[in-house]
């Protein structure tokens, strides 16, 4: 979808972007997208149980201690974002 | 292929716990999540043991849990947050004992998503309001109301929702009665996510938010937003508020952020206090490495309250404040006691803690004190420049305490937990045991151990000693009704009986009236005072008085079998008449005028107790030598008429009649179930209809090779059947549902129920002439387990083929061995240290090790015999190297002797995975296996995690690398290589010339060997990516796995494909074959997929009961234990498949997860059937369970049959 679309026919579009975290839209840059899959993989490591526990043996911490560190790398999973062009 | 999924040991990690008045007495309760279940326990306040009361399968992920009560109310709600997009509230019904769903709501999208809330929940003190919050983002209020009918009632949802913001915790703070507010610790990433620079990154601030529910606008408004310590990672409510009584406040209100080192008080409008968390002095602990609190609880006693805050270490801190009113004094802080590191913690009114482990077994423990007037150093934050707060970037000086031993805690409980499970192999080792036991490596760190598990009930002995004779039968009596326990214990010898009177001491009396020179049939303490003694020749009365009255055998004839209770008597004589005595009301033994002729030799008999409030029992089962049982009427209206007859394939060798509860059947009168033991170890359950007297829904279980003795026993005050062939069993009720369990335990030839004043509710049996008193413990329980402690967490363990020893790899990250921590404490001791020995020598097991930084490894090679439950010797690995693997190869270079083979690496490092060597040790077995002589070390270039014996070589998945070893002088020297695989190889399995390689990432590989051109080739692989964790082939073509998600699937290749890869001598057709989406020219097939809901650590394809089937046993992290059981014919599966689609429906997750779409969480469910959901079936309601079975053109019973068949026949559980 060419963003002009985005912004006159679906308006709708940028408003559901903004409810729906993590929705990938047409003029997605690469570092976005690894963003959001950082997030969402770190956001389900933090949720589900088992895979807590298991990074947790893994590297000898405890689960309290994978989930924050988890959750403080959502901030920023992949480094800065890269500097524009324009 | 379909396939049916058993739990056998549901999961046993505790993931949150709550403690409540969830029943609404005065006791409190816990109740637990188990990942995805929810059970709730009761510790008893006078024993401080805790107990199961329900325990239900929620089909779902709980990810929070929390308690709250209605202002004014007595009884406490629990909230679930879940995976399934809705809040559910749920509320503990003592009455059906069950957990009824009161509210549901559905707020958004299943599944574990960002920004679906329930990761985290707070509550309201006042129970006003609850919010619900996800990892990022979204924030749902709910206000919780009273209607009209003081029901409690639920609002809309109020969006508290911040965009970009990444939520840490939230909680509900203390306000008393002021509109409700909770806070939230929040980073927002707006701003670092445009800054190219970094810079927002660096700078960008933790807030401390309070959100305000305006109840009168109904509107949540962010109330105040301040930066707080950018390391804060949890909240703690801080009580606040004032008493609608008094003028007092009951306390500051406000919250601790626990930060990094830190505890920050804080409130709205108030100074900030900041304290140290005190560390451990210990001479090697990393002084850089922060501290946080992974666990807290919050304690409200009259006029006071206190925190215990617990560390990643295990440490409890006391945490204290002072304040006038509402401004805080000081904060203090000081170390309580060490504890096993929580995931939650619950301190109960009566003066408990409940500590549910993150790994390993949980413990209850009793306050002694709460630690007021001990040494420990105190830090307050009065001790600091402005409370602390002088310069909040800059760190408070460290502060130090000393750990020791409990002081102001005992340890009253333990609950078993098998979590985590990280390896298994079952396999029969014990000698005289014809079912396999399952083999388990379990815990973390220096918790860990080594797990034998049988299934039975663990049996716990009082006493034995020995007899001088071998008895065949044992009684125990009372001597009057209302006596609380019993006085004799009889024994029956060949040639005589043997009185013991129970006091002080046991010893024989004699003047009892008891006729002491012939054996004995039966002894029942019957009417109200009076004994009865049933020998060959007669029935001996004995009244109070010690009169006897004695009804005598006629000429020729002796009794061969008699049945008792409190008011009847039948005996068969061994001309085949039955003679049928009822107590009168003067406490007269009564013969009935007639005698019934059976016309064929009478094996066994049985009468029930008689029922409460009624004369006598209605019915007697008469077990004939012609393989029937016959029901005969003892109404005085039909007495000694026939009723009913059923033909056996066997003659009987004991029958038994016992009214037991049991819900699948009836949910609130005992069944009368008449248990037939055969004389070949065959038992036959059938129900007796109460009105006609006829027999139905026979169940079928063979116990033994033994004939079969069936004596009725009391079992926590209901009546039990214990079944004794050459294993004993215990049929009882627990939880209303019928359990049939062997016990472990000598074989015993006969026993009776015990009951004295030190051992209330015991067994007593003889063995041989061994006369032994014993209880069983953990009712309930289907597998005992015995434990060998380990040092580091266990990895893999592989057992020997002959000299039935296990090796056992150990490591752990972040640990320094124990040479090497000797060694550098000897280094600081050298330069002049001082060493506090006391902190050097705490043991480990309770204390923990002194983290390392990452990439340092403690580990070894541990030799166990797993039969006497001992370490043999423990092999050491020095210079930081880490095992990750191990195989046991017998090398065809040398003659085919069997090396043990293991793959480590020195410095590993685990994301992104590296070391500075990888090495495969190869060591030769000394001492018939009990020593290891290490050969030579082969180094590889990445980190071996697995190896594996191929036709007198090794294989091994070196990273990326597959590599084929054979035996070397110096080395393990290379000859073929397979570098194509994609992220790294973990598991290897082979059949022939072929290697099935599971792929850390990328699922399972099909490689085979060509030895003409010595290669090793990929023919086929799997079109979906799958972060493999355990793999086990089930045939040549076919290969289970389970992967890290929680699914286990079943893929197969074509047939024809495999033939033609075989066929093909030199492999060249594969070789130059295209390959289909950029991988392997083959795909294999999917054929079944299931989710499990716990991590799959291991995968064997086994047979559990002797002769049986094979099925594939799995074990999950949290201590899962479960089968897929092959189904045998097609009407099995369309049964089955039916029953479970009715089961849906019935909506069962108490979490309001779909179970169609918990069961295909990543991947749709596929040819797996749910046993968990379909064995539910027994818990329904009567009328749905009817309705149900009607559907599928059965009787209730017959379904409750066929669940059990699919159960026993499968694993003998």
């Amino acid at each position: 979808m060419s963003s002009e679309l985005r912004y006159t026919a679906n308006t709708q579009l940028e408003h559901l972007h903004a409810r729906y975290t993590g929705t990938g839209h047409a003029d997605l840059t690469k570092y976005e997208w690894l963003t959001h899959q950082h997030r969402d993989t770190l956001a389900s490591i933090v949720g589900h149980p088992s895979l807590a526990s298991y990074l947790a043996i893994a590297d000898g911490e405890a689960i309290g201690r994978v989930r924050f560190e988890m959750t403080e790398r959502m901030l920023q999973p992949c480094g800065p974002p890269p500097a524009k062009d324009d | 292929m379909h396939l049916y999924n058993l739990t056998l040991q549901s999961p046993t990690a505790i993931t949150h716990a709550v403690a409540g008045n969830f029943s609404g007495s005065r006791h409190q309760e816990i109740i637990v999540s188990r990942g995805t279940r929810l059970e709730l326990l009761r510790p008893d306040v006078q024993s401080g043991k805790v107990a199961t009361v329900i325990a239900s399968d929620v089909f779902g992920s709980i990810r929070s849990l929390a308690a709250f009560r209605l202002t004014g109310g007595t009884k406490d709600y629990a909230v679930v947050g879940s995976d399934s997009g809705r809040i559910v509230i749920l509320d503990y019904d003592p009455k059906t004992s069950s957990f009824v769903k009161v509210h549901q709501e559905t707020f958004g999208k299943s599944g574990s998503r960002r920004i679906v809330p329930g990761q985290y929940l707070a509550t309201d003190p006042k129970g006003r309001s609850v919010m619900i919050s996800a990892v990022e983002k979204t924030k749902l209020v709910y206000i919780l109301n009273r209607d009209a009918a003081a029901n409690l009632t639920i609002s809309s949802p109020l969006e508290a929702h911040k965009n970009n913001s990444i939520i840490h915790h939230i909680i509900g703070l203390d306000v008393g009665f002021d509109n409700p507010m909770f806070a939230a610790l929040e980073v927002d990433y707006s701003e670092s996510d445009q800054d190219p620079t970094g810079e927002a990154f660096n700078n960008a601030e933790k807030m401390l938010t309070y959100y305000e529910l305006d109840l009168g606008l109904n509107h949540v408004v962010r109330k105040w937003s301040e930066p707080t310590d950018p390391r804060a990672n949890l909240l703690v409510q801080v009580p606040g508020g004032q008493l609608a009584s008094s003028d007092r406040y009951d306390g500051p209100s406000g919250v601790l952020v626990c930060c990094e080192d830190h505890i920050i008080y804080r409130h709205m409008d108030a100074p900030q206090h900041r304290i140290p968390i005190p560390r451990r002095q210990h001479p090697l602990a990393d002084h850089g490495r922060g501290l946080i609190i992974t666990a807290a609880v919050m304690h409200k006693m009259k006029g006071a309250f206190f925190f215990l805050l617990q560390s990643e270490e295990g440490d409890l801190y006391k945490v204290t404040i002072e304040h006038e009113d509402q401004d805080v004094k000081a904060l203090k802080i000081k170390y309580f006691d060490t504890v096993p590191i929580a995931s939650s913690l619950c301190i109960l009114k009566s003066g408990f803690l409940f500590v549910a482990s993150e790994f390993g077994n949980h413990y209850l423990y009793q306050f002694q004190k709460l630690g007021d007037d001990d040494n420990e150093p105190e830090f307050s934050s009065t001790d600091y420049p402005s409370f602390g707060m002088a310069d909040p970037s800059f760190a408070l000086p460290h502060a130090y305490f000393k750990p020791r031993a409990l002081d102001n805690l005992t340890l009253v409980d333990e609950m078993e937990s098998l979590c985590p499970i990280l390896d298994s192999k079952v396999m029969n080792l014990l000698p005289n045991s014809d079912t396999p036991q399952i083999f388990a490596a379990c815990g973390r760190g220096a918790r860990s151990s080594f797990r034998m598990l049988r299934h039975g009930l663990e049996v716990e002995e009082v006493v034995s000693s020995d007899l001088p004779g071998i008895p065949n039968a044992v009684w125990t009596t009372k001597l009057k009704e209302d006596d609380p326990f019993d006085s004799y214990i009889i024994l029956s010898f060949v040639n005589g009986t043997l009185v013991l009177c129970i006091g002080e001491t046991i010893e024989e009396v004699q003047d009892t009236g008891f006729l002491s020179s012939a054996p004995t049939l039966a002894v029942q303490q019957i009417g109200y005072d009076a004994l009865l003694q049933v020998h060959p020749h007669g029935i001996r009365h004995v009244l109070s008085d010690k009169r006897v009255n004695e009804w005598r055998v006629p000429q020729g004839k002796t009794i061969v079998a008699a049945t008792t209770n409190k008011r009847q008597v039948v005996v068969a004589l061994s001309s085949a008449e039955l003679v049928y005595f009822e107590l009168d009301l003067d406490g007269q033994l009564n013969e009935y005028q007639d005698r019934k002729a059976m016309g064929s030799t009478v094996l066994a008999l049985s009468i029930a107790e008689v029922p409460e409030g009624r004369q006598r029992t209605p019915f007697l089962a008469v077990g004939c030598e012609d393989q029937t049982v016959r029901i005969v009427s003892l109404d005085p209206e039909s007495t000694l008429e026939t009723i009913s007859l059923q033909a056996l394939t066997a003659p009987p060798s004991a029958i038994c009649i016992a009214d037991m509860l049991d819900a699948g059947i009836n949910k609130t009168h005992p069944t009368m179930f008449v248990n037939i033991g055969l004389q070949n170890g065959v038992l036959l359950r059938t129900v007796l209809d109460p009105i006609n007297g006829q027999l139905t829904d026979t169940r079928t279980r063979f116990l033994g090779t033994r004939p079969i003795r069936l004596i009725r026993v009391q079992i926590q005050r209901n009546p039990g059947i214990l079944a004794l062939s050459s294993r004993s069993w215990l049929n009882y009720t627990y939880q209303n549902l019928m359990h049939f369990t062997p016990l472990i335990f000598e074989n015993l030839d006969y026993a009776w129920s015990f009951s004295a004043e030190l051992c209330p509710e015991g067994l007593i049996g003889i063995s041989g002439s061994v006369l032994r008193i014993f209880q069983i413990p953990k009712l309930g329980t289907k597998l005992k387990s015995d434990a060998i402690p380990l040092s580091y967490t266990p990895r893999k363990f592989i057992p020997h083929p002959a000299n039935g020893l296990f090796y056992l790899i150990e490591g752990d990250h972040r640990v320094r061995s124990d040479a090497a921590s000797a060694q550098a404490i000897d280094d600081l001791r050298r330069q002049g240290k001082m060493i506090d020995e006391e902190t050097v020598d705490l043991p480990s097991e309770v204390f923990g090790r002194p983290k390392a930084p990452a990439g340092t490894w403690a580990s070894c090679i541990r030799i166990i015999d797993p039969v006497d439950a001992k370490t043999v010797n423990v092999i050491p690995l020095d210079n930081n190297e880490a095992a990750f693997s191990l195989a046991i190869v017998p090398f065809a270079a040398r003659g085919n002797e069997l090396h043990l083979v293991v793959g480590t690496a020195q410095d590993t490092f685990l994301a992104p995975r590296s070391c500075t060597s990888g090495f495969l040790r190869t060591y030769r077995f000394t001492e018939d296996g009990h020593n290891l002589e290490l050969l030579h070390k082969t180094e590889t270039n990445d980190v071996p995690l697995a190896v594996m014996a191929f036709q007198g070589k090794l294989v091994a998945g070196v990273g990326k690398a597959l590599r084929l070893y054979d035996m070397g002088k110096k080395k393990l020297l290379r000859k073929v290589e397979n570098k194509s695989f994609s992220s790294a190889i973990v598991t290897l399995n082979t059949q022939g010339s072929r290697i099935l390689v599971g792929d850390m990432q990328e699922s399972v590989f099909y490689a085979v060997y060509k030895p003409p051109e010595n290669k090793l080739l990929i023919f086929a692989d799997d079109t979906q990516p799958r972060w493999i964790t355990a793999t086990a082939m089930v045939d040549y073509n076919t290969v289970v796995a389970g992967d890290r998600f929680g699914n286990v699937f079943v893929n197969r290749l074509d047939p024809k494909v495999s033939d033609q890869v075989d066929d093909d001598p030199t492999g060249a057709g594969i070789l130059h074959e295209k390959g289909i989406l950029a991988g392997a020219p083959h795909k294999t097939q999917m054929l079944a997929h299931f989710h499990v809901g716990d991590l799959v650590t291991s995968i064997h394809k086994v047979s559990l009961v002797a002769g049986g089937r094979e099925i594939l046993l799995y074990t999950g992290l949290h201590g899962t234990i479960g089968i897929l059981v092959p189904f045998v014919s097609k009407e099995d599966v369309d049964f089955i498949s039916t029953l479970e689609q009715h089961m849906r429906t019935e909506q069962l997750s108490i979490v309001g997860r779909d179970h169609l779409t918990w069961r295909g969480y990543y991947v749709p469910v596929k040819a797996v059937v749910d046993g968990d959901l379909c064995e539910s079936f027994a818990r329904l309601p009567a009328g749905k369970q009817s309705a149900i079975a009607g559907e599928l053109d059965r009787t209730v019973g017959e379904v409750l049959k066929k669940l059990e068949q699919l159960r026993v026949t499968a694993s003998g559980f």
